[in-house]
């Protein structure tokens, strides 16, 4: 039977083991993460797909005013702007082709977003929206001027973060040239205005 | 007595797998291993089962690069429609669940003879209709159009719409049936080559027996052969024997005594790229895994020549050695093989009579319509015609036939009449004797669409 006396002085070295071993451990803690620094940490979808737009608009707008705009028949007359450019001498994709060529090339370069351009009032009809967020993605665009539309959907038995951001018109030619295509659902086309949305997916 | 069929069971079977195993892996004639009959556009590669089938195990992939490795850079030149990048958005996944439209096996199964339309299909022909259902509401004109024939003459191609595209439809909408300067581009081969060698200071000019430079040849040299040498675009050009001959100047060189292929492609590169490419030649591509020997027609389900039967194909096949008579290689060498109804009618057709008149000088150079202008076209490589190369790829101009209305057929005709007159098959039996029975309205309804 061991005494009152003994058992207080067992307990009490339990205790100074256990704050000796918590003691330590913390300070190795803390030794470890002040020594580490910078740790990477992952960027939220959202931010990762508001900056993909960033480049994909500030390089198309660039494309249109600098090059279309500069060099095309409203310029310089050195370049042909036109749907069927490849087989025109000094044929030049239109910005909308330029943007589904980058989207193109995109996927042969990395797999870990995809983009597409699409329209409630598409030219060609397989840009119209498929997959039901991409219609309401587009519905919202258009409803909710200045907004972006973000959300998640299933296609393939694979999730994906769905971004949809709006496709302004922000030089003449575009609302000029879509208001006058045969083949345009919609003539009344104002500088401005939301033709259509720019679609960002990331598989999740 | 168990044990008896056992032993002979188990024999049985190390057996089976012997033979197989070993046939698969080194034998020399794999034709039992054949699970159904090759199409016509491989036949003649079968035996080589590791051009395609790259991998024993890699999937869809594999099957992939072995079509690409072939058939892309034609793709690539043909301004694809439906290139694989048009599917690979997740947006398209439902669609791609019934038709994987990102490989070329999801249409184009090889084996299945029994099952294979036109141009190698294996996919009923209303195919289209899987992603392009918009089309009933689109397009007026196509109401009443079936369900399968959109991939028809003159209409539209899967992969190949360069003559068929609605800008270019309506850019050549007015053309006549005769164009006012109906002439092929002239060849350009001997005078770029004159050129060259005059940037280099190397004179050329025509060769006698003197300058025969034959040295590591031994034995007799037969006369005729130096004779037609000296009057051949070789010989009028400072090519020497051993040029062919050898695969080297120096003098202890092996004398090369049947040249083939691989000694024309080293001044010849892009012909023999072409020959390579297209049924003449495409046993002996580089692509091919194993080596095979050339093809010959009696391994070919087309009409031929019985005394052609074995005649194995080769650059000197028809372009006949020492000679190398271009004029005989556009005409005679084909009919001297080919004995099918279009080749024999040639000869009493409106493009045979002007070949004619063009080689008695009747008609300016370049008028006549040999079987080479439209199967073996010339092609201008830049706008103003510097440098023209004849396409030795006999199939680049033939399936689907539209393919030949740019490079060949607007060269003297207008738009309109060639696509009539490549959609009447009658008229190409006939080899073109006569006005087309057909008219195909894509150009109206280009027109159509244009003036709302």
């Amino acid at each position: 039977m061991k005494s009152v006396a003994s058992k207080k002085l067992a307990s009490k070295k339990v205790v100074k083991k256990a704050l000796a071993v918590v003691s330590i451990t913390s300070a190795t803690l803390l030794i470890a993460s002040c020594g580490g620094g910078d740790k990477a940490v992952g960027i939220e979808p959202q931010v990762h797909t508001d900056a993909l737009f960033a480049v994909m608009k500030a390089d198309r707008t660039n494309y249109t005013k600098l090059i279309i705009q500069r060099l095309g028949p409203k310029g310089a007359g050195a370049i042909t702007p036109k749907e069927e450019w490849k087989d025109l001498e000094n044929g030049a994709p239109l910005p909308a082709q330029m943007f589904r060529a980058g989207a193109e090339a995109v996927r042969d370069l990395n797999d870990t977003f995809t983009y597409s351009l699409q329209s409630l009032w598409p030219i060609n009809k397989q840009n119209a929206p498929k997959s039901p967020m991409e219609k309401e993605g587009l519905t919202f665009i258009k409803d909710n001027p200045g907004e972006n539309f973000y959300g998640t959907e299933e296609l393939g038995g694979v999730n994906y973060y769905t971004a949809v951001y709006p496709d302004v018109a922000v030089a003449a030619p575009c609302v000029d040239c879509h208001n006058e295509h045969k083949d345009t659902p919609k003539t009344d086309f104002k500088l401005g205005d939301v033709m259509g949305g720019v679609v960002i997916r990331v598989p999740l | 007595m168990k044990r008896f069929f056992w032993g002979v069971w188990l024999l049985l079977t190390i057996g089976i797998a012997a033979y197989y195993g070993y046939m698969m892996l080194y034998g020399e004639d794999k034709t039992p291993l054949l699970i159904g009959e090759t199409t016509y556009g491989h036949y003649q590669i079968e035996m080589s089962c590791s051009t395609c089938h790259t991998d024993a195990f890699g999937g869809p992939e594999v099957l992939q690069n072995a079509c690409t490795q072939c058939h892309a850079e034609e793709l690539e030149l043909a301004n694809d429609s439906h290139p694989k990048s048009k599917f690979t958005d997740p947006r398209n996944a439902d669609l791609l669940e019934i038709i994987d439209a990102r490989y070329c096996v999801s249409c184009h199964t090889e084996h299945h003879k029994d099952k294979t339309l036109e141009m190698g299909l294996t996919l009923p022909k209303d195919y289209c209709f899987h992603c392009h259902q918009e089309i009933i509401e689109e397009r007026e004109s196509h109401k009443d159009l079936a369900f399968d024939s959109c991939a028809s003459a003159g209409c539209h191609n899967y992969h190949d719409n360069r003559a068929l595209y609605e800008g270019f439809l309506v850019r050549h909408a007015d053309e006549p049936i005769f164009k006012a300067i109906a002439l092929i581009p002239e060849r350009t081969g001997e005078k770029r080559y004159i050129e060259k060698q005059a940037k280099k200071k190397i004179e050329v000019k025509p060769l006698a027996l003197a300058d025969a430079n034959f040295s590591s040849f031994s034995g007799e040299l037969p006369k005729d052969v130096v004779h037609e040498w000296m009057a051949s675009a070789h010989g009028k050009n400072s090519i020497q024997c051993i040029d062919c001959h050898a695969d080297s100047k120096s003098a202890d060189a092996e004398w090369i005594v049947k040249p083939d292929h691989n000694q024309c492609r080293s001044c010849h590169q892009p012909q023999v790229k072409g020959f390579l490419e297209g049924k003449h030649g495409m046993r002996l591509a580089d692509t091919v895994a194993d080596p095979l020997t050339a093809i010959t027609p009696a391994e070919s389900e087309l009409e031929f020549k019985h005394e052609s039967l074995g005649i194995a194909h080769s650059c000197v096949a028809c372009h006949s050695s020492h000679e190398f008579d271009t004029k005989t290689a556009a005409v005679e060498s084909c009919l001297g093989c080919h004995n099918d109804e279009h080749s024999l009618a040639y000869l009493e057709s409106p493009h045979f009579s002007l070949w004619e008149k063009e080689q008695q000088g009747e008609l300016p150079k370049n008028s006549g319509v040999s079987c080479a202008t439209c199967h073996m076209p010339r092609e201008k490589m830049d706008k103003a015609g510097t440098k023209v190369i004849v396409n030795h790829n006999q199939n680049a101009t033939l399936r689907p036939n539209e393919k030949m209305i740019r490079p060949v057929c607007m060269s003297c005709h207008g738009l309109a009449f060639a696509i009539d007159a490549l959609a009447d098959e009658e008229l190409i039996k006939n080899n073109f004797k006569g006005k087309p029975s057909i008219h195909i309205k894509s150009i109206d309804m280009a027109i159509e669409r244009e003036k709302k």
